[in-house]
């Protein structure tokens, strides 16, 4: 029977979320992935500033994104000045 | 102590009784002298809680909304167009489970612009999960304040208590104020088992999946069914501390009566008064008074009503293209009890306009006399 069983009423009411929000992984969310040309790309950082999961590296030289947490919403290829992203159906990550 | 209180300052007394950690308002008119009293305790130092001046109605419940998920014991007071502009967060604090308390003084909604008595603000808000109770004294508000933290603490659901504009707002009558040892005697502080803590942080709020929110919203309505019988044993508990008891609906001379007016509010203490006269007049009169309305009360209803009794139901309250809203709920909560009494509504006194003991005989006689409409309702408006 698709009835719904009522759980006991010592069931806590108020549970939050038992796992820290680093460990919510975003990046199954993705269906088309950012690529970058890294030989466009100037090192503006605009990517990086404008990424609304502030998932993009920019330790080396050119920005890497995490994809454990990149959503696909290519904010950051509709920003980037010199067009040096690119989004792509396959969700390989280009270096 | 005996004190002689107008109901907004009633209100406040309890909440500060109830040593409320944190206050949010907005201060639309009127309900500005709920909150404007602690306003004057912070300034004079009186008040130990944190006093929070927002820029909405909107915003002061969302500051609550945080507050009570910190754990803090929390109050605010509205009216009218400020109850309706906190709708949203509404549904925000009953689903996350925060035993907020707010007092709302029943104002009419615009337009056009009225403000005075009307319970339709407040039972716009019918559908947000919040618990609501109807008082008829400004002791009652004192005193449902205070059993409303402690019925909203044990079951997690917030609570809303209701007070007529003016009638009783702005009226001053002698009020009963219990000494704090009492009240923390019967109200211990708030210890929620799960709150924000930053020693043990977690995620409040966040997204829910179909299955798991569907699981959430039926332990809300778990929650909501059990409530009325909470509600009686604090009002039974609340007796046994200060000699006050109250339950969902107070019935008076209504246990043989033939028809008995169903009223809330300050109405419901007017109502006395024409049941007084017309059973001096050989009437059998009763009166059933609604404090709860949400959850709303139908086993004390079925339990107060026996089968050829007769309801006459006035509501100060109209919901547009159906009827008025205790009128509806009662034909349906009784709908499918054997022998159910017959119940006929009546809308009067929208925007204000008085309630008088003549215009409640004369609905009581419209019931007895057989002219009153069981589907449709009669509206009723003073002769005078």
């Amino acid at each position: 029977m698709p009835r719904l069983k009522d759980e006991p009423l010592s069931t806590p009411v108020v549970t939050p979320a038992s796992r820290p929000m680093s460990e919510n992984k975003t990046g199954d969310w993705r269906s088309v992935a950012p690529r970058i040309d890294a030989e466009k790309c100037t090192g503006c950082l605009l990517c990086w500033k404008y990424c609304p999961e502030a998932c993009v590296d920019i330790s080396g030289e050119v920005p890497v994104v995490d994809m454990h947490y990149c959503k696909g919403c290519g904010i950051c290829a509709i920003e980037c000045p010199s067009h040096c992203i690119h989004m792509t159906e396959s969700s390989e990550v280009a270096a | 102590m005996k004190k002689v209180l107008m109901g907004n300052h009633a209100a406040t007394l309890g909440a500060v009784l109830a040593r409320v950690q944190v206050v949010a308002a907005y201060p639309i008119t009127p309900a500005t002298q709920v909150v404007e009293l602690i306003a004057e305790m912070v300034a004079k130092g009186e008040f130990p809680g944190q006093f929070m001046r927002v820029e909405s109605e909107h915003s002061a419940m969302a500051a609550l909304l945080g507050a009570a998920t910190a754990g803090a014991r929390t109050f605010t007071a509205t009216s009218s167009q400020g109850l309706a502009y906190m709708h949203e967060l509404l549904h925000w604090v009953s689903g996350a489970r925060l035993p907020v308390v707010m007092v709302d003084v029943n104002r009419a909604l615009a337009a056009p612009w009225n403000l005075w008595t009307d319970q339709t603000d407040s039972l716009s808000q019918r559908d947000t999960g919040w618990m609501q109770t109807y008082c008829a004294t400004n002791q009652e508000v004192l005193d449902t304040v205070l059993m409303s933290y402690k019925i909203s603490e044990r079951l997690l659901l917030p609570s809303m208590v209701l007070l007529d504009g003016f009638t009783l707002s702005h009226v001053y009558e002698p009020v009963d104020v219990p000494d704090q040892k009492a009240v923390d005697a019967f109200l211990p502080p708030f210890k929620p088992q799960t709150f924000l803590d930053t020693k043990n942080p977690g995620a409040f709020g966040s997204l829910e999946t179909p299955k798991p929110y569907f699981r959430i919203r039926r332990r809300l309505a778990l929650d909501m069914q059990r409530a009325e019988a909470v509600v009686e044993e604090v009002g039974a508990e609340f007796e046994r501390a200060f000699g006050r008891g109250y339950g969902a609906i107070e019935s008076y001379r209504s246990a043989d009566a033939e028809v008995s007016l169903v009223c809330s509010g300050a109405v419901g203490s007017t109502a006395k008064q024409a049941i007084d006269e017309l059973r001096a007049e050989g009437h059998n009169a009763g009166l059933l008074r609604f404090r709860l309305f949400r959850p709303f009360p139908a086993t004390a209803l079925k339990r107060m009503t026996r089968p050829g009794m007769k309801l006459a139901v006035v509501d100060r309250n109209y919901s547009p293209g159906h009827q008025g809203i205790f009128c509806e709920e009662i034909k349906a909560s009784l709908y499918g009890t054997k022998n159910a009494p017959e119940v006929y509504g009546f809308v009067a006194g929208l925007g204000g306009g008085d309630i008088t003991v003549e215009l409640l005989k004369e609905i009581w006689h419209e019931v007895k006399a057989k002219t009153a409409d069981p589907v449709e309702p009669l509206w009723m408006e003073e002769a005078r």
